[in-house]
């Protein structure tokens, strides 16, 4: 999807992000801030997918960037620079969540993994909601909630790969999972959330929009 | 080809994403043209991925970006770091010497001379004693017109005036400027 198609995936901006690579290595530790600003938002977004909470987020993603400057010189280039730093970040919030929740039983949700299929409940159509409607704090919110409650491994897969827009392969490789079980959690993650998002979405929040009832545009 | 729903719901992701063999991607688009159910579930599910893939939907809290460069000047042994750490002692300092004046100013009321540009004097006796008023800036000797009756006032020695921010009356202490 042309979508897909993000930061640093051309040729020129890959050279110029293996150049300062190179540099930092060589000693240029300044030119760290200027590789690692395109990421920052993201890394605090991988970080809170995992840990529900903001202040541990953001800690998350300060340790995960000075882990990445301090292991730089470990980074293969087989790889792009972002998929690396998201992968060091699931594995910190992994990490953090998982001294944070040592004594407590993860919720069913989390633990059935990929077994069985998820049928559809909503079939309801619904008016297309259009992205200026993200204007919205409400609206922002409610979608904020609804991915809340999916769970552990739907909420990691969903946020890396249509909110950070990572490739299936990406999205695999930060998770430490396979591409199937990539492609399997996604599906259910997206059909979870608009049933989810269903009610509000076809009812209430559609009513009191302003845009027009019309053909969708695909 | 022919797909059932279920067939479809599987499919929903590979669809949106473009993943799908031509001949089943055909395939699902015929059965959506006639099944609104699924066709619902298509196109919610399109109109979820495009929201959520909205920058506006990842919020960082306010300051991240500084906390996190701050952090990482902290921890990094480089050119940058250094500088920093001077402008964090400069800016330590001026803290630290502005706590002084702040402490100061509460114990002595204004700067060490009340009145900027006045003459400190010399040769003033310290233990001359002296009338002040709290919000004057000057001290007197006893009987000076120039004391203001009104002002709550005291009788203080010279040296203790001085330390105050007092500054001799150019008036009744003037010999003691005219050696300044």
């Amino acid at each position: 999807m042309p979508e897909r198609a993000r930061v640093l995936e051309n040729p020129a901006e890959q050279f110029t992000e293996a150049m300062l690579i190179r540099r930092i290595v060589a000693g240029e530790h300044d030119l760290f801030y200027e590789l690692i600003r395109p990421y920052e938002r993201r890394i605090y977004g991988a970080a809170f997918a995992i840990l529900r909470n903001e202040a541990d987020a953001e800690d998350v993603a300060q340790e995960a960037v000075l882990k990445a400057f301090k292991h730089i010189r470990q980074f293969r280039a087989e790889s792009r620079f972002s998929t690396w730093l998201i992968q060091i970040t699931v594995n910190e919030a992994r990490m953090r969540r998982r001294k944070a929740h040592a004594n407590i039983m993860e919720p069913i949700a989390d633990r059935l993994d990929d077994a069985g299929e998820y049928i559809p409940r909503d079939f309801a159509d619904w008016r297309e909601i259009p992205s200026e409607t993200l204007e919205r704090n409400e609206i922002r919110q409610k979608l904020a909630e609804a991915l809340a409650e999916l769970g552990q491994i739907y909420r990691e897969v969903f946020v890396l790969r249509d909110m950070q827009h990572l490739s299936i392969e990406e999205t695999a490789k930060a998770l430490g999972i396979s591409t199937a079980s990539v492609k399997t959690r996604l599906l259910r993650a997206r059909l979870m959330l608009r049933d989810l998002l269903a009610p509000g979405l076809g009812g209430p929040w559609s009513s009191r929009l302003s845009f027009e009832k019309g053909t969708k545009p695909w | 080809m022919v797909v059932n729903c279920e067939q479809v719901w599987r499919e929903v992701s590979n669809y949106l994403d473009g993943e799908l063999e031509p001949a089943l991607r055909l395939a699902v688009e015929e059965h959506i043209r006639g099944c609104k159910r699924c066709a619902a579930v298509i196109d919610g599910t399109r109109n979820v991925i495009q929201l959520y893939s909205d920058d506006r939907m990842l919020e960082v809290p306010f300051g991240y970006s500084q906390r996190l460069h701050r952090r990482i000047d902290e921890s990094m042994p480089s050119t940058r770091r250094g500088f920093l750490g001077w402008m964090a002692a400069a800016a330590a300092a001026v803290l630290v010497v502005g706590s002084i004046e702040v402490t100061r100013s509460s114990l002595f009321r204004g700067s060490p001379l009340r009145s900027p540009m006045a003459q400190s004097g010399k040769g003033v006796p310290p233990d001359l004693m002296v009338v002040v008023d709290d919000d004057g800036k000057l001290f007197h000797l006893a009987g000076c017109p120039f004391i203001r009756a009104k002002d709550p006032l005291r009788t203080i020695k010279a040296a203790e005036a001085k330390r105050e921010g007092y500054t001799p009356c150019p008036r009744c202490l003037k010999k003691y400027l005219q050696r300044a």
